[in-house]
């Protein structure tokens, strides 16, 4: 999931305060100069309600749409909407630092993409404590009732799909089943992967399962981080273990794009049968282009812009959002098998993001 | 008493006096990021009432008290000529050694400190030894032991976060209040532990030994400074120091998270460089060290109450780097 | 061999070798080498790249072990692990390049490996350096070599070369009771610096050290030694007086152009100086 895409769409008031404090930074570097310091007014004035939002990490699409979602929504309710992300996907203490900046910083609301579910929790505590409203995206914390809401698609569904999709597809057939995952110990992923392994009746898990449940069926597995490259290192080493995988089910669509380009090399692309999660632009359209036969799309805008209407109501009327929202999820294939729900393309890209 | 005897030898140059006063200052290493520090503190109070408060000055020290314990252990290998890519991973591992004996095998959480601390030496010791004994450059040595490390602490934790209540290993998290602003004990013990360091360093044989052996090990070997024992006590110091941060990060986010530091390698060099030390060894402050982890907090936590995007935090803490090393490399020519 | 015409009562050998010999695999870097050096003399020791001359001073400061063969400081044979060892016998050698450390003070350097702590429990138990005390006693080992710098204070890499020299020839100085070993110390200064340095070297030997100096500055070395040892192929070639012999005959005897089992006193082959062998 941390595919290296930049969002060429930067806050502009994000650019101007980041070059007078450079302009300051030369400044002293260059004559050591006078304590000027810039007057500048940039927000800060009002009564403007401030929500914060950190995701996991800065750079992965998924999380640029939920940044551009809370963004629209800040907008659309006059609100202000403060950012910050983990350096890398599982950096817990770069959440919990701007966790504490933001409340400092006197956010009434924040909206949160636990990176570790468990060891984010104390800090969240805190944060609560002081009256702020917390509000899980994407990713339930551990325990869930850490947080006053969750609004997230369910990530085991999503992998139970596409595994339900993969058994009625491959009917009858036996299976040889190659798992490109995500990270040791990451929820996502393990969610991801047993929702799967359970969809296809292959292994029995549920969303409580903390660890990868691999039956026999699944021949290779491989951690890819979301990436593309490390997904078709992966998917290559896998064809040297069992050179006759005829399914691959992956973590986010760049690891299955990479295991495309290396089963395509291998001319085995026909052979077998890829799905994946997210439902990107990128990946539908790999989807169209038969490259991966069926995706579970998420919708992470929605997830975004809810939550910043939560935090504005919260700030409001003292109304707490609670419990669990999902935010849906559905199952987009070129090739409808029967008796799995599905979309069609045309629908994945009308809703896709990235 | 006997300079009134000094006489120029013939054809001697004129005699250097020492430097002035005023020049002794600007080409301390540690006056430049001092006066940064402090407009950077003047630049964000103007911007916004919420940043210069007691309780959030005491909130980026909390934030730094990581990285900053760990950059101390850095700045001593790094006066050798070294570096330590290991100590995130290294601390990272102590983290789960303490928590998992305290927490899943019920270990008196003294003991499970003590056995973290252990932990984290013998790293420290064995970087020392592969870097003394066999003689590999330090950047590979650590890079090796950056994976051996992470992949225990893997293994170890078998990917769980483990979460810890005990107060004894909480207890560096919890605050007294100081003119009314509650400060962590965490914090405290940090500034203590660079108060030691800076000591050692600059007024004990054994500290001038450190700088001499990063600026010509080989004059530092002819002396008579035993060299190999003064680089493994280094590195083994340094060990110990990771296990204090180890510590430090339970106590502070009351977990202990296998995916704990993974960038504080390079954070903790950052603090270190932006400190005015030199990468090349033999010069530079520990005290640096400490007002360069201020600054990247400074920075981080300001341009998050003005609103700015993380991501900026990032580019602008690359310029400073960049900033730094170059005039570390000007001020030395105009020196040399 | 070791006589001096010029006293009537034969000056001691302070440092003496016999018959050393280092092997590194089929080469051999001291092939049988001789030395002798007497008290209070300054000896230059010069050489072809390659005879050795290096080798045989690395084994003389402790910093090569020979494979066999002797070495006496004041008559009494020894042996050397390491330069602390000889050290310990009052040798204190001055490495050309690497004899000081650029960014400590010029009290730091001379004292490094040697601190002074201060008395009571804040030196023995916190372990505090007797910084005064080190800067005055720095101060008046620098007056009594007559070289002239202020501030003890100052790092050393903002000296001159020949400044430096000073340092370090200092800080043998200052700790040496028997021998300094001074290697190359005027390569890579100018002329006004190698008449200070040189001048350094007398005010060493006037204080009663034996000076080794390894130059290949033929001029330096018959201005300031007292006798010259030189070697040729791993072992010692001849000892001459700069008085007796002129510099070409000191190159012709370093290339073997002129054969000298005569040490000291005439040759007995005619000078071949203008031979192009050189």
């Amino acid at each position: 999931m941390s595919q290296r895409i930049r969002s060429s769409r930067r806050a502009l008031p994000g650019w101007r305060c980041a070059a007078a404090f450079i302009a300051v930074a030369l400044l002293v570097a260059g004559c050591g100069g006078s304590s000027g310091g810039g007057t500048g007014t940039t927000s800060g004035g009002g009564k403007q309600v401030a929500v914060g939002l950190i995701t996991k990490t800065d750079t992965n699409p998924f999380f640029v749409k939920m940044k551009e979602g809370a963004q629209k929504a800040a907008k659309a309710n006059g609100a202000k909407l403060l950012t910050a992300a983990g350096k890398f996907d599982g950096d817990n203490a770069g959440q919990v630092t701007a966790l504490e900046n933001m409340v400092a910083a006197g956010a009434k609301g924040i909206l949160i993409t636990p990176s570790d579910t468990k060891a984010i929790v104390p800090s969240i505590a805190k944060a609560r404590a002081k009256g702020v409203l917390v509000i899980a995206l994407d990713t339930p914390t551990d325990p869930q009732s850490a947080v006053d809401a969750l609004f997230a698609t369910n990530n085991f569904k999503a992998g139970v799909l596409i595994g339900q999709y993969t058994k009625a597809v491959e009917a009858g057939k036996p299976l040889k089943i190659a798992t490109l995952d995500l990270a040791p110990g990451i929820s996502v992923g393990i969610l991801r992967h047993n929702g799967f392994i359970s969809g296809l009746g292959a292994g029995t898990a549920d969303e409580k399962t903390t660890s990868l449940v691999n039956p026999a069926s699944v021949v290779c597995s491989n951690d890819t981080q979301g990436d593309q490259a490390k997904g078709q290192t992966a998917m290559e080493n896998c064809l040297k273990k069992a050179p006759d995988i005829n399914v691959v089910y992956t973590i986010n669509e760049p690891a299955a794009l990479g295991a495309y380009t290396a089963l395509k090399a291998a001319g085995k692309d026909k052979d077998v049968l890829i799905v994946s999660v997210d439902g990107g632009c990128t990946g539908v359209k790999a989807v169209q282009d038969g490259k991966i036969a069926a995706t579970s799309q998420q919708y992470p805008l929605k997830m975004a812009s809810q939550g910043v209407d939560a935090v504005v109501k919260f700030a409001k009327d003292g109304t707490k959002a609670s419990g669990y929202t999902d935010t849906g999820v559905t199952l987009i294939t070129a090739k409808p098998a029967s008796g799995v729900d599905s979309k069609d393309v045309a629908f994945g890209l009308a809703n896709c993001w990235g | 008493m006997s300079s009134t005897q000094t006489v120029s030898p013939p054809g001697a140059p004129p005699t250097k006096t020492g430097p002035s006063l005023v020049g002794r200052v600007l080409t301390t290493p540690t006056v430049g990021p001092l006066i940064f520090l402090v407009l950077a503190i003047a630049f964000f109070s103007i911007k916004s009432s919420a940043f210069l408060t007691g309780g959030n000055l005491s909130l980026i020290v909390q934030q730094v008290m990581v990285v900053g314990t760990l950059a101390i252990g850095q700045t001593l290998i790094i006066l050798t000529a070294g570096i330590d890519l290991s100590n995130g991973a290294v601390m990272a591992l102590g983290q789960i050694v303490i928590a998992k004996l305290a927490v899943d095998s019920g270990l008196n959480p003294i003991l499970a400190i003590l056995l973290g601390l252990a932990a984290t030496t013998a790293f420290g010791l064995a970087n020392g030894s592969l870097v003394t004994g066999l003689r590999l450059p330090p950047f590979i040595v650590t890079l090796g032991t950056l994976n051996i490390a992470f992949a225990l602490t893997h293994i170890y934790s078998n990917d769980q976060s483990i979460t810890v209540s005990s107060s004894t290993l909480t207890f560096f998290g919890k605050t007294f209040p100081l003119g009314g602003t509650d400060v962590t004990y965490g914090s405290v013990f940090m500034i203590a532990l660079y108060v030691l360091a800076w000591y050692v360093l600059k007024y004990t044989a054994s500290g001038r030994h450190v700088y001499a052996v990063g600026n010509n090990p080989e004059a530092a070997r002819l002396t008579g400074i035993n060299t190999r024992k003064l680089l493994l006590t280094v590195y083994a110091t340094a060990g110990l120091i990771y296990g204090i941060a180890s510590l430090l990060s339970i106590a502070r986010t009351n977990v202990g998270d296998p995916n704990a530091g993974q960038t504080d390698n390079l954070d903790s060099i950052t603090a270190v460089v932006l400190g005015g030390t030199s990468l090349f060894g033999g010069r530079g402050s520990v005290i640096g060290t400490l007002i360069g982890a201020l600054i990247v907090g400074v920075i981080r936590s300001g341009l998050q109450i003005v609103g700015v995007e993380s991501i900026y935090q990032v580019l602008i803490t690359g310029i400073l780097v960049i900033l730094a090393v170059a005039l570390d490399q000007l001020s030395r020519r105009r020196t040399a | 061999m070791t006589s001096s015409r010029d006293s009537t009562a034969a000056p001691k050998p302070v440092l003496q070798a016999r018959d050393l010999v280092k092997r590194y695999g089929s080469v051999t870097a001291i092939d049988g080498a001789d030395f002798d050096l007497l008290e209070g003399e300054i000896l230059a020791v010069i050489g072809d790249n390659g005879a050795g001359k290096s080798s045989l001073i690395k084994a003389l400061s402790g910093a090569v072990i020979p494979d066999s063969g002797e070495i006496l400081v004041n008559g009494s044979p020894v042996t050397f692990h390491s330069p602390i060892d000889a050290r310990k016998y009052g040798i204190e050698t001055v490495y050309q390049d690497l004899a000081v450390a650029p960014a400590l003070d010029i009290a730091e350097n001379l004292f490094l490996g040697r601190e002074l702590r201060r008395g009571g429990p804040l030196g023995s138990v916190f372990r505090l350096l007797d910084r005064k005390r080190m800067v005055d006693e720095s101060r008046e080992h620098m007056a009594n070599l007559k070289i002239g710098i202020k501030s003890m204070k100052q790092a050393v890499e903002t000296l001159s070369g020949g400044q430096r020299q000073g340092v370090a020839v200092a800080r043998s100085a200052a700790f040496a009771r028997n021998v300094v070993i001074l290697d190359e110390p005027t390569a890579a200064l100018g002329v006004k610096e190698t008449g200070m340095v040189l001048d350094l070297i007398r005010q060493v030997r006037d204080r009663g050290l034996a000076i080794i100096l390894i130059s290949h500055n033929m001029p330096n070395v018959f201005e300031v030694a007292d006798r010259v040892h030189i070697h040729r192929l791993g072992k010692r070639a001849a000892v001459i007086r700069p008085h007796e012999f002129s510099m070409n005959d000191a190159v012709a005897i370093m290339t073997g152009a002129m054969v000298g089992e005569h040490i000291e006193g005439a040759p007995e082959v005619p000078a071949a100086a203008d031979s192009p062998r050189a």
